[in-house]
């Protein structure tokens, strides 16, 4: 596992049906281009976060497929369409399998 | 000063590298798109690709692409070792076909965004972004 992984998220708590709310996510991970070479010349292999999704009870809002040029800690900004109360899903994929989630409930205004 | 035919030989093939090399980076990026089109014809405009002119730090770099009605946005850095550098595909619960992220761009280059149409059909904008320090390999 990747270390000190942690992800942060941003959503209103509270949404009326129907609404377009914006969420910005944030995770931190160095991201790991396999570009950069250490101090004896040697590439250091790539570990990336290669995928990221934002589902509503289900149904996708986003999702994203990363390349080695997304910068370090990586940084989103969208918008979804809230049409009940339910939970936002937010998942990041690693290169290395690790799999990491963060949940954001949003209640009826 | 004279050179040897070896010399000679070598400033000849240095030459044609030299000027084949931004082409072949272009064709790199090329590739990327032609693989997401899968070579459909891309027209231009229709999609808003939003970054800075002026880039002090190449590892972060804020951009923005929009395209209205898009189901998916392909954006491609020309001048990186990869060109690609990342896909949005939005859902049937996406607000707005829009985002925004921060990306490392290797040096001054140009950005391509290319988004597919609900409809099939693919638009394209792009942006030169000057980069100060490259965000690669440092």
């Amino acid at each position: 596992m990747a270390e000190g992984v942690r992800p942060r998220v941003r959503a209103p708590e509270t949404a009326k049906a129907g609404e377009t709310v914006v969420l910005r996510t944030l995770i931190s991970h160095q991201m790991e281009s396999g570009q950069r070479r250490d101090a004896d010349g040697s590439l250091i292999p790539r570990s990336i976060i290669n995928r990221f999704t934002c589902e509503f009870n289900g149904e996708m809002v986003i999702d994203v497929k990363m390349e080695p040029a997304i910068s370090a800690n990586p940084y989103f900004e969208f918008e979804a369409v809230i049409p009940e109360a339910g939970d936002l899903t937010f998942t990041w994929y690693d290169d290395d399998g690790d799999i990491y989630t963060d949940v954001a409930s949003v209640a009826m205004a | 000063m004279e050179y040897t035919r070896r010399e000679a030989l070598a400033l000849g093939i240095g030459a044609v590298v030299l000027t084949m090399l931004p082409m072949h980076a272009h064709a790199a990026a090329d590739d990327a798109i032609a693989a997401f089109t899968g070579g459909a014809d891309v027209t231009e405009g229709g999609v808003t690709l939003t970054a800075p002119e002026l880039a002090e730090n190449g590892a972060s770099v804020p951009i923005s692409v929009a395209a209205e009605g898009a189901v998916a946005i392909l954006v491609v850095a020309t001048g990186n070792p990869t060109p690609n550098v990342a896909t949005f595909n939005f859902g049937p619960l996406s607000g707005a076909s829009a985002a925004s992220t921060r990306i490392r761009l290797a040096g001054t280059q140009d950005l391509i965004a290319v988004a597919k149409m609900a409809d099939g059909s693919f638009a394209r904008a792009s942006a030169n972004v000057m980069v100060t320090i490259g965000g690669c390999t440092g």
